[in-house]
Formats: structure tokens, sequence, C-alpha cells
């Protein structure tokens, strides 16, 4: 705590921390402590999705049938490029570069609005094939299988619908970042929050990554995928 | 501290590693490991993927011992959570 | 003297605030310091947009005094009803909506805030000598997500309430409960977020804000215990938030996450709800115990005994606290493996609570003891959480569950935990942080009087109970065979004993406000850096930077000749 007690106290580093040093490693564990929190409120979806996969094989299998596998594919393919201009961003940030973070963040809205576009596609196509769970959810193949594989389409809405929120919410607060950016909120020494953001924006894509094989790829081998 | 030279370069190749991988987790599931091997592998090749996130996007690799802890820690809340309630219904004879 | 020497300049602050362990506060009191942090600002505005930390606790402290309010209304409703074995008061759903509302109001908006929020919020930058937590802002959302989310179940309150028990078991919640679970269950989930950011905050703050020289083990055990608190809090309540939101979409969308009759499994359910509540009564009480820890210190002038083992059964109670969930499940369809391993784990539990209370007792031995109203109440806590902790274990052994499970035996025991463990350390920590968050001094008699009322009007309220349940009375049910209406005669007459003692400090509080005598830095001569500033605290907390040098419970102890043992302090009025 070098600078401790100086007597103007800098304008971007807050009142109630010492140090640059101080005030960024509060961001980080601070963000941190966020996503563990957000781990285990994922960690609950993905806790009744074994259950219930354990205790339904053959409509787990069923319904991932039904599912896209070259959508979800794409997906995780943009996602990651997203992820990669969110780097570009924070990097940016760390050489105090303000028109990086603003194209990385620009691109990153792009990418994370391709990946909504897709979801959209793949949601309208659900709803049009009756398997949005709810009162207009029909099941046209076994029928002693419909109210499992609605149990699948169910978790199948809840898991990738969290997903989906926390996109959109990360889109609409880089949406306030840009203009921020640009006039310079973030220097060198303080780009706490675009960090933070950065972590948050790549646990979104952590998600994916597990939801991606465990929703879309059951089914591809014969049967497979079950039990 | 941030170490001073922000190269963008290392980025980009664990973006083609997370492509590859994705390319892979595709690739495996068309192969039949037999139950539950294929859950196994794909569980695997996540896991990678995820590590790939973590350490470099993310920055862990390199952070204070902290955030390594508060990583750590919610990877073993995830476990009990899990080990826990699957072994009750290991015990209650579920498949 | 115990406090540090302190290099600044000698300013009539620094030269007081080396009053260390004397009495020296009572001698200062006559005057108030010119600036605090209460009249920093005035307003509306600078309450409701404030990110003072002290000023949050004070909103938390009010809100949480309603909400405590509205469950005691609730619980006075149970009691008066359970006064006859007929149910001349209420329908039977009726009283299945005022069991549960008490539940819902004392618990999620009153207990789990009740100490980390209010007197956490208020101590814990004091206590590390910081200026503030680590995220202000953060703090200010938390007490607007727990407003909004009180205001939720209010709503729901007031259109008639919720009949499914604060538990929310599926698929009654979700399929046959006609009443506003969803309005209720969003109210929780929006509540969740307040518990969640001030868990990050606290942790933040421990870990990146403490005053140079202030090593983990020269921490309070208040602290402790709120970092411990603060990982549950962030690791437990998402759990319940995705379980809530799962519970909405069973009910709206009959999508069958629980209920069996579509697919689901509502064991499954109680596996998730318990995850997160389970831990949370851990939340609850582990606050308590580091309040009773700093309580208890004060009052025997001694070092806490085992400081070490204290501090890391915090963490202890933390991290088993997540391993025993499944003895609520004993009877419900968890395996008999499950419950064979939970059962163990609960007797693991009860090791680290029973270190603290061991060592609080050695604290206490050959103390200097004080008999103030704090020490009333620290007193009373380790009695009632010895026979709740203890009632605990028996209910976790699994044979006896079997026999008491759901009777009032369950509902003696965690009022014992919850009641004279959670919030006689609430009722402590008010008393012995009044006089610094309001720099004035209460009446010793009134607030004797009711610590004295609330402890006989809480074990002739709950004792019974233990009976009763013993004996087969069921919990939730308002009709009853007439052999235990003297039982639950004593009970009834207990719990308006015990109202008498919890409406007491209100007034005497309010009235300190006006009319109190000034308190001082350091009134009961305590040691730790909360004590050391101005009370009220400046707004910054600190005039100078703290710069600690000493240890946790550095308090010098008198030689044997010099105790006054049994002495009670005159204060106020």
């Amino acid at each position: 705590m070098s600078d401790a007690a100086s007597a103007h106290h800098p304008k971007d580093l807050a009142h109630h921390f010492e140090s640059y040093e101080q005030q960024k490693q509060s961001s980080l564990l601070g963000m941190w402590a966020f996503l563990a929190q957000e781990v285990m409120f994922f960690s609950g979806l993905f806790v009744c999705y074994v259950v219930y996969r354990g205790m339904y094989p053959e409509a787990w299998a069923l319904g991932s049938q039904e599912l896209d596998w070259k959508l979800g594919a794409l997906n995780t393919v943009v996602l990651l490029i997203s992820s990669f201009t969110m780097v570009y961003a924070v990097v940016g940030a760390q050489r105090g570069n303000r028109k990086m973070i603003v194209w990385g963040l620009i691109l990153t809205i792009l990418f994370g609005g391709i990946f909504l576009g897709v979801k959209v596609v793949e949601y309208s196509g659900k709803w049009e094939h009756h398997l949005v769970p709810g009162p207009h959810f029909e099941w046209h193949g076994d029928p002693a299988a419909g109210k499992e594989v609605e149990m699948f389409f169910g978790l199948y809405f809840v898991m990738t619908g969290m997903h989906a929120l926390h996109m959109v919410v990360g889109i609409g607060i880089m949406l306030v970042m840009i203009p921020l950016a640009w006039r310079g909120k973030w220097t060198k020494n303080n780009y706490n929050f675009v960090e933070g953001f950065g972590l948050y924006w790549h646990f979104v894509d952590l998600v994916w990554i597990f939801l991606f094989p465990f929703l879309y790829l059951l089914a591809l081998a014969g049967g497979g995928g079950g039990h | 501290m941030a170490e001073h030279n922000h190269s963008l370069k290392p980025y980009v190749m664990v973006l083609f590693a997370l492509f590859g991988l994705t390319a892979l987790t595709v690739g495996v599931a068309y192969v039949d490991f037999g139950h539950p091997w294929s859950d196994v592998v794909a569980l695997a090749i996540a896991l990678v993927k995820a590590s790939l996130v973590v350490a470099f996007f993310m920055h862990v690799k390199g952070s204070t011992s902290m955030v390594k802890i508060s990583v750590a820690s919610s990877i073993v809340g995830v476990l009990i959570f899990f080990m826990i309630i699957l072994t009750d219904y290991m015990a209650r004879g579920f498949s | 003297m115990s406090m540090p020497p302190s290099n600044m300049s000698p300013s009539a602050e620094a030269a007081s605030s080396q009053a260390g362990t004397t009495r020296s506060g009572l001698a200062e009191a006559a005057r108030p310091p010119r600036e605090h942090y209460l009249n920093a600002g005035y307003g509306i505005k600078s309450w409701l947009l404030t990110t003072d930390h002290k000023r949050i606790g004070i909103l938390y402290l009010l809100s949480v005094t309603f909400f405590f309010a509205i469950g005691g209304l609730y619980a006075t409703a149970i009691r008066l009803e359970l006064l006859t074995p007929q149910g001349d008061l209420f329908q039977p759903d009726t009283y299945n909506r005022v069991f549960t509302m008490h539940g819902v109001m004392m618990i999620f908006f009153f207990l789990i805030p009740s100490i980390p929020a209010v007197m956490g919020n208020f101590l814990l930058p004091l206590m590390i000598g910081a200026k503030d937590v680590a995220f202000p802002k953060l703090n200010l959302a938390s007490w607007y997500m727990y407003m909004i989310g009180a205001g939720f179940t209010m709503w729901s309150l007031m259109h008639g309430g919720v009949d499914t028990g604060w538990t929310f078991y599926t698929p009654f919640s979700s399929t046959y409960s006609n009443t506003y679970t969803t309005a209720t269950a969003l109210g929780i989930f929006i509540n969740g977020f307040s518990s969640i950011f001030t868990g990050v905050n606290f942790i933040v703050t421990i870990h990146r804000m403490r005053a140079p020289g202030l090593t983990w083990f020269r921490l309070p055990l208040f602290v402790w215990a709120h970092y411990a608190t603060s990982l549950i809090q962030v690791l437990a309540t998402p759990v319940l938030a995705i379980t809530l939101v799962l519970l909405f979409l069973e009910r709206a969308f009959r999508i069958g996450f629980f209920d069996p009759a579509i697919g689901g499994d509502p064991v499954l359910f109680q596996h998730l709800f318990w995850f997160y509540s389970h831990p949370a009564v851990y939340i609850m009480i582990l606050p308590s115990l580091g309040v009773i820890s700093e309580i208890i210190a004060a009052f025997t002038r001694k070092a806490i005994f085992g400081y070490k083992f204290v501090a890391f059964a915090s963490i202890a109670i933390a991290v088993f606290g997540f391993l025993v969930w499944g003895h609520h499940m004993f009877v419900s369809g968890e395996s008999a493996y499950s419950a064979l391993v939970f059962s163990v784990l609960t007797m693991l539990i009860a090791v680290p609570s029973a270190v603290k209370v061991f060592n609080w007792m050695a604290t206490i031995y050959r103390g200097s003891i004080e008999y103030s109203t704090p020490m009333f109440y620290a007193l009373g806590f380790m009695g009632l959480f010895v026979i709740g902790g203890l009632t605990g274990l028996m209910l976790g052994t699994l044979g006896i569950d079997v026999h008491l499970h759901d009777t009032y035996f369950v509902v003696a025991h965690f009022h014992y935990i919850m009641v004279g463990g959670a919030v006689m350390g609430y009722m402590g920590a008010l008393h012995f942080w009044w006089p610094k968050i309001t720099g004035r001094l209460y009446s010793g008699f009134f607030s004797h009087l009711s610590a004295l009322l609330v402890f006989l009007g809480f074990n002739l309220t709950f004792f019974p109970q233990f009976v009763l349940g013993y004996m087969g009375m069921p919990r939730r049910y308002h009709v009853y065979p007439e052999e235990f209406q003297v039982l639950h005669v004593l009970s009834t007459a207990g719990a308006s004993i015990l109202a008498v003692g919890y409406a007491i400090p209100l007034f005497y509080f309010l009235y300190s406000l006006k009319y109190g005598a000034y308190a001082g830095r350091n009134p009961w001569g305590a040691v730790g850096l909360e004590w050391q500033t101005t009370s009220p605290p400046p707004l910054h907390n600190f005039h100078e930077m703290p710069v600690v040098d000493f240890e946790a419970y550095e308090y010098k102890e008198a030689p044997v000749a010099e105790r006054q043992p049994y002495r009670v302090v005159k204060y106020g009025l």
C-alpha cells in the first residue's frame, strides 16, 4: 500500500481503497466469488439433468434426436469467438487503448447476437413441432415416452434459457459499457469493470461448453448416449 | 501485477485449440463407446475445454493464489453437491 | 494498556482513543463527537441513496425489525389458536397459512439477514479498520433487493398468504396449493440476491480491506464467523434460487420436475431445497456464535480461550454444514445408505459447535465477569444453544428421528437454535454495540429486565414443546387431544412473557436516542478497533488509518484481588 493516505485521491481510485492494487484485487475476488455463486446456480440444473437422464435414458436420447447438433456446434463456435473478442477488449484495456475496448465490445455483442439469433431459430422450430413443454406440447413418437420427453425439453429450455438470459443481461451491460469506454472511463490503472465483465462473459461460454455435448450429442451414435 | 506484454497471440492459439476440441467432441459422439464411456469421453473433453477457458481467457493461470482458491472452492462445492445427491440415487437403485 | 501507542498527532481524538481497557469512555461521555455518520447528511435521499455501510446497516435494522414484528404477530396467532384443543380461531387452511407465513417471514426476512446485514454491515469495516465494505454500491443494492423481495412476499401475505409450509414441499406447492406460492417464491428468489451480495461483499472486504498489521489471527472472532457465513451465503443461496425457478416452472407449465404424477421426483426437490436450507441454519447461527465470542471476551476481560480453535470451528461448521442436509429427509424416501451417512455426518458437526461452547466456558473460568445486559444474553445463549444442539443430535440419530420426525420435538429443537441461539445473539449484539451505533447508553434496569423475561419466557414457551413432541403431538396441526392442553397453555403463557421481553427494548432503545447519556468511545472498556473510534463513528470510520500491532482480545487480566466479579454497572437511566 505504497500510496496510502496520500493527500489527493485519484479520480479512478474509489475513496475507500488505499491503492490501485487493492482496488483491482478486490474487484477480481468479488467477481470470482460471484461466479462461484453462478456455478452453483447452474449446478442445480445439471443435477436435475443427471438424475432424470439416469431415470429416463431412452427419453433423453429421443429428445436429443430432435435437436440439430449442427446449430449447436455453430453456436459453440460463435460463442468461442465472442469469448475471444471479449479477450481482445480486455487486452485493449490493459494497453489503455480505448478503441480496442470499444471494438472488442462491439464484436462481442455482434457474436452474442448471432448466438441468440440461432437460438431464436431453434426455439421457434421447437414451437412449430410442438416440442415446447406445457399445454402446447405434443409427442408423435412412442406415446409411453411422451411425458418423459417433455421433461427433457423442460430441462432443455430451462438450461439454455437461463444461459441465454445471462447472455441478454451481458449484452445489455456491454451496450452501456461502449459509450463509457469511448469517453475514457477506464484507465490503465483501473479497468477492473472491463476485466470483471470479461470473466462473466467467459463464464457464460463455460456453461455452453457443457450444455452442448450433453444436450445435442446424445443420440448421434446409433441409439447411443443412453444406457 | 499483470505482465507488461499484453499480446493476443496466446489467446488466438487457445481459440483454435477450442475449435479443435469442439470438432473432436462432435466426432467422438458418432462413436459408441458404450455406457457409461460415451459420457465419460464427452465430459472429459468438456472439462479440457473449460480448463482452457478458465486458465487462459479468465487469466487464472498467473493470477493470485486467492483467485485460484476461489476457483477450487467452487469446484469442491459442485463435487459435494453432485456426489452426495447421486450416491443417494444410486443407493435407491436407479439404473 | 493494550491499545497501540498511536503515532498520530496528539489531537484530542487520538488522546482519548487510547482509553483502552479503562472506563474513561464514561468520563468523556458528556460530549458527543462533532461530526459523525448520522449528521453527515440529512433528508430522505441521504439515507435511501447512501453507500455508507453504517447507514445501510441502520436501514436493515429498521426493516428487519419490522419483519420480525410481522413474524411475531403470526407466532402470536399460532400460540393463541393452540391454547385450546379445538380449532376455535382458524379454519384448518387458514392455520396452514399462518404457520407458513410465520416461518417465511422469520427465516427469510428476519433470521437470515438479521446479524450479517445489520450488525455485520455496521461492524465489519469498523472491526478491520476499513473505510467501507469493498463494494458500497452493491451493499446498497443488497438492501433494495431485500426490500423488493419482501415487497412481493408482503403482497402475497396481504392476499391471504401461502399454505405450503416454509419448505414449499412438492408436489403440494407445485400442483395442489391454490395460494400465492409463486409470488412468495419470487420474493424469496429476489431476497436471495440480497444475501449473495452481502456474502460476496464480506468475503472481499475481509480479504482485501484489513488495516495494516491486522493479520488473520488478529481478527475478532466476529469477523471469522462472518467469513464462514458469507461462504455459505455465496455457495448455497443460488441452489435455492434455481430450485424455486424449477418449482415455478412446474407450477406454471406443468413440466414434471418434481411432481411424480408427471415424471418428477419429489425427493429431488427436498435434496435441492435442503442443500440450501440446512446450510442456511448456519447462516443464522454462525454470526451469533461470533457475537457471543466478542461479548464473553469483553465481560470476562479475558482473551478467548483457544482463539484458533474457535476461529477454525466457524470454518468447520460452514464446511460440514454442506454435508448433513439429508437428516431432514430420513423419512422422506431417501436411501437407507444415505440416511446412515447423513446421520454420521450430523454427529460430526456437533464437534466444532461443542468446541466453541467449551472454549467460552474456559474463557469465563476465573474471568472477571461483569453481568451487563449483553452478558446476560450471552450466558442465556450458551445454555439454550447447548439444549438446542443436543436435541439436534437426538434428531440426527436415525431411530429416534423416525419417532420424533414432524413432531413438536422438532419445533422445540429448532426454536432453541433459532430463537434461543440466533435471536439471543442478535439481541446481545444490539445491546453490546448500541452505544457504538447511536452514541447513547440505554437503561440498565429495563434492559436487564427484558433479557431475563426473554430467557424465562423463551424456556416456558419451548421447553413444554419438547415434552409435547415426545408424547406425539405432531407439528402443523391446530386441533389436538385434550391431554396435551396443559403443556400448550404453558407454552402460550411463555410466549406472552417472551413477547413482553421483546417489546421492552423497543421502548428503552427509542428512549435512549433522545434521553440516553452519551456513551463515549468505549463504554464497556472493550478492545477492538471499533471501540477506538468515536461513537457514533465518523463518516469514514476513522480519522486516521488505524495500524494494528496488538493481538485479538488483548485484555489485561486484572489481578484476582482487584476483581469485582458480581458487579452490575449502573449506566444510563
